[in-house]
């Protein structure tokens, strides 16, 4: 894998959006290419090379190109948006969307990400050392389709509405989570290694949540069913299940009626 | 003067009966006239196809319901927003564009009038300021009237010359162009939870039918003698075995003679018909069927009715209809966001996103019913195309619809390559014996140009090059002399026209549009009929104790209407 560094000299006054940072864009282009790749501020769009200096070479492809960010991108958002291959390797805090519509490929950031991070993910890994905001791996506004695939893991808390919409996949969040998880869940998996707030898989109709701490308010739609013993992300004990939303609909699969499943540690 | 003179291109006009004639086109001062200066502007069409512009019957394009549309879809715009161009603004949305993605798009398809298809008369104001907002085409709006009170209480007691009066007092105060008919009764009954599925099921509390309705909104039309017939969306739209409830409704029309100055010859529309012709018990392979043969068979016979076909295009779309009660059915069916409301004693309207998924049997079913319907109309000036925008599919994609009528194969790829239950479908349609049927492009032009502009009374200002005429024209890149073979070319060059004149101002240039500034008309009816103490009164009743708003603050004031065009109809003299 060959890899491009790219450290950020110059702050935008407003935020800049680095959509077009993946590996799919930087492949298989010369030094100058990459740095006439645009990075918009509002409106105005700007040739890379003019905030940041550019070191490396890409692979021919994306699966065999690794952008390594340095420099403060605390008020960057879009990174990785849409990627499909390849890594991409953020050693700062990042603003908005990263990860966004991402296919495949991998994203570590070292350090801190904002709202909507791995929005509408559908495949590959998001790894963020460090915590997040708002609207985790959840659907765009007004969409029912939510994260389809991939894994998308905090080590840090997370804010609320995590997963909101999901379909597919999976969303670690190793601290404490605020409201608002599974929202609309369609199916995935949700797993919180810390304390929820409340408002678990409401309106969810698929879908599994583990909680390892506690959920302060319950949801009224869930109803206790048995104990179940299960190994988590390499952690092994025993959940109170439960099922819901009762007030949602219930679809039947192979004659079984399909629930929403939430494990809430012993 | 601004002169043009389209040179050497090939020109197919119905309403002159010209097919594919080598001929010059000249544009002076906005209209067509026989000759132009030596100073004119050329147009090279040497090679390509000429066309009045295209005029849409039915489209969903202005108004309260379509921005609830944009407004709860921002999905719907989602990586479909591209930045403002040279000559364009920003232009937004998907199966509901902005309205300058609206007026754009039109005018690429070379398209200038529109006919907006749904007004609900107290939000009248709105699809007015969104028509203004609209750039290049000319548009007209119908007032949605099956199930407005006041109509159903003087149909309800025989009072024709009541309603007539009320009809021209809604007319005037909407700025509107038509009576609209959705679900007549069943959106009413919808205030109670019900619905009317045929057309003998009585309203509620009116203790009206659905067919007493649509007769009495026909019988008010023709002593009105507006340009345009009652335009009808029937009751059951959209349920399996509805097709007897439509054949019930056209029936309607047989008690009725065209009455009117404008050579309009029908009494009755019956638009996107394809959501209308479906036989079976359920949406099931092995029950769903078509019954498009049925009721073209009638339609055919009958030289009183005309049809427009709401073309299913397989795509992701939104929904939106006065009919109330079928959207709260449809939200039950695919679990999306739903959006409803009442309005007050008029109307009612609602809104789902649907996708037309080709991995279905239904909506291949769907799709292909609607190019049947296209296919087995006899007299193409009674057939128009349509994708009731955006209920069946965005209108952005007739070039497509184009592409599946004028090239068999085309068809037949869509069956064998992208729908997932082709066999069954053709098992379940009339699709497969229609397999080598294709229309011309005089043909065409007759389903999207004359024709329409007829049916809606407006055929001395759309839909013709006749000389004289407002000079709307559109030429594409196809060579009537020698079609393409690749379909595939159709739908690229009706797409994006080469050249586009809206009133002979030049909107399209080689693709690119290079003016949208130019003027647009709101086309309204101006319908005068002897003076009505009754239903004065009767308004001015209704006002004090049912609606909401004061009457005076009721009716569009002039600055809401962007360029009036009052067509005036006078049944007093």
């Amino acid at each position: 894998m060959s890899t491009v560094t790219v450290t950020l000299k110059k702050q935008p006054e407003l935020y800049f959006e680095a959509d077009l940072i993946t590996p799919d864009q930087f492949a298989g282009k010369s030094a100058e290419e990459i740095g006439a790749v645009e990075i918009s501020e509002g409106k105005i769009k700007y040739p890379l090379s003019t905030v940041a200096t550019i070191g490396g070479a890409p692979g021919v492809t994306a699966a065999e190109t690794m952008i390594v960010l340095n420099g403060d991108w605390s008020r960057v958002k879009r990174i990785g948006q849409q990627m499909t291959a390849g890594e991409i390797v953020i050693n700062s805090n990042t603003d908005m969307y990263t990860g966004g519509w991402m296919k495949g490929g991998k994203i570590t950031v070292n350090g801190d990400v904002d709202s909507f991070t791995g929005i509408a993910m559908a495949g590959g890994e998001l790894m963020v050392n460090g915590k997040a905001e708002n609207h985790v791996g959840c659907a765009y506004r007004g969409d029912w389709r939510g994260m389809t695939g991939g894994v998308l893991r905090v080590t840090g808390s997370a804010g609320n509405d995590i997963g909101t919409f999901m379909r597919g996949g999976t969303i670690i969040i190793e601290g404490d989570v605020f409201i608002h998880v599974l929202t609309h869940g369609e199916g995935g998996t949700i797993i919180i290694k810390g304390n929820v707030e409340g408002r678990v898989g409401g309106q969810a109709v698929k879908g599994a949540v583990y909680v390892f701490g506690t959920i302060k308010y319950m949801m009224p739609g869930y109803k206790y069913v048995d104990n179940v013993e299960a190994e988590i992300d390499g952690e092994k004990a025993v959940f109170a299940h439960y099922i819901g939303d009762l007030g949602e609909r219930h679809p039947t699969s192979k004659n079984q009626i399909v629930f929403a499943n939430l494990y809430l540690k012993k | 003067m601004t002169e043009y003179i389209i040179k050497n291109g090939c020109v197919v006009d119905p309403t002159q009966g010209i097919n594919s004639q080598k001929m010059d086109i000249c544009i002076k001062d906005g209209k067509f006239v026989d000759k132009v200066s030596g100073a004119a502007k050329v147009i090279d069409a040497s090679g390509k196809l000429v066309m009045a512009a295209g005029v849409d019957i039915h489209s969903h394009v202005a108004g309260p319901k379509v921005d609830m549309g944009r407004l709860f879809r921002p999905e719907d715009k989602l990586f479909r927003s591209p930045m403002r161009g040279k000559n364009t603004r920003m232009e937004m949305g998907f199966s509901v564009p902005s309205t300058t993605k609206t007026g754009y798009d039109y005018a690429r398809l070379g398209f200038s009038f529109v006919m907006e298809a749904a007004m609900p008369p107290l939000e009248a104001a709105h699809v007015h300021e969104e028509i203004r907002d609209t750039p290049i085409i000319d548009e007209g709006a119908m007032p949605v009237l099956a199930n407005n009170w006041f109509l159903l209480e003087y149909f309800k007691n025989g009072e024709i010359e009541n309603a007539g009066a009320y009809a021209s007092w809604i007319l005037n105060a909407t700025r509107g162009f038509a009576l609209k008919c959705v679900n007549p009764g069943g959106t009413e009954a919808w205030g109670w939870g019900l619905n009317c599925i045929t057309i003998h099921d009585k309203v509620p509390y009116f203790d009206i039918t659905p067919a007493e309705i649509v007769a009495g909104l026909m019988e008010t039309n023709e002593y009105l003698r507006l340009p345009h017939s009652v335009h009808v969306h029937a009751n059951n739209l959209g349920n399996p075995g509805n097709y007897t409830t439509t054949l019930d409704t056209l029936k309607l029309a047989e008690g009725f003679a065209p009455n009117n100055d404008f050579g309009r010859e029908q009494v009755m529309h019956h638009t996107h018909i394809q959501f209308h012709c479906y036989g079976g018990e359920s949406f099931k392979s092995d029950s769903f069927e078509s019954k498009s043969k049925e009721v073209m068979d009638y339609v055919n016979s009958r030289k009183k009715l005309t049809v427009d076909i709401g073309q299913v295009t397989l795509d992701e779309t939104t929904t939106m209809t006065a009919d109330g009660p079928f959207e709260y059915h449809l939200t039950h069916m695919n679990h999306l966001k739903w959006s409803n409301v009442d309005v007050e004693l008029e109307t009612a309207a609602g809104i789902v996103p649907f996708v037309y998924d080709p991995a279905t049997f239904i909506a291949g079913a769907q799709w292909a019913i609607g190019l049947e319907i296209a296919l087995f109309a006899k007299d193409k000036d009674r057939c128009f195309v349509t994708t009731d925008h955006p209920n069946a599919g965005p209108f952005w994609r007739y070039p497509r619809i184009y592409k599946w009528l004028l090239s068999a194969k085309a068809r037949n790829d869509v069956i064998e390559n992208q729908l997932k239950y082709g066999g069954k479908v053709i098992d379940r349609t009339y699709i497969g014996e229609l397999a080598d049927k294709e229309i011309t492009l005089y043909e065409l032009a007759q389903m999207t140009r004359s024709g329409v502009a007829k049916a809606l009374g407006l055929k001395d200002m759309y839909g013709s090059l006749k000389t004289g005429l407002a000079a709307n024209v559109a030429v594409y890149d196809i060579d009537p002399a020698n079609l393409p073979s690749d379909p595939e070319q159709y739908e690229k060059a009706f797409g994006s026209c080469f050249a586009f004149f809206k009133d002979g101002i030049l909107a399209v240039e080689d693709h690119e549009i290079v003016n949208y500034s130019m003027p647009k008309k709101t086309v309204w009816v101006n319908s005068i009929v002897p003076e009505n103490k009754q239903v004065k009164r009767d308004i001015r009743d209704k006002f004090l104790h049912s609606y909401t708003i004061a009457l005076d603050n009721y009716a569009v004031f002039d600055e809401h209407v962007h360029n009036p065009y009052a067509i005036k109809v006078d049944i007093t003299s």
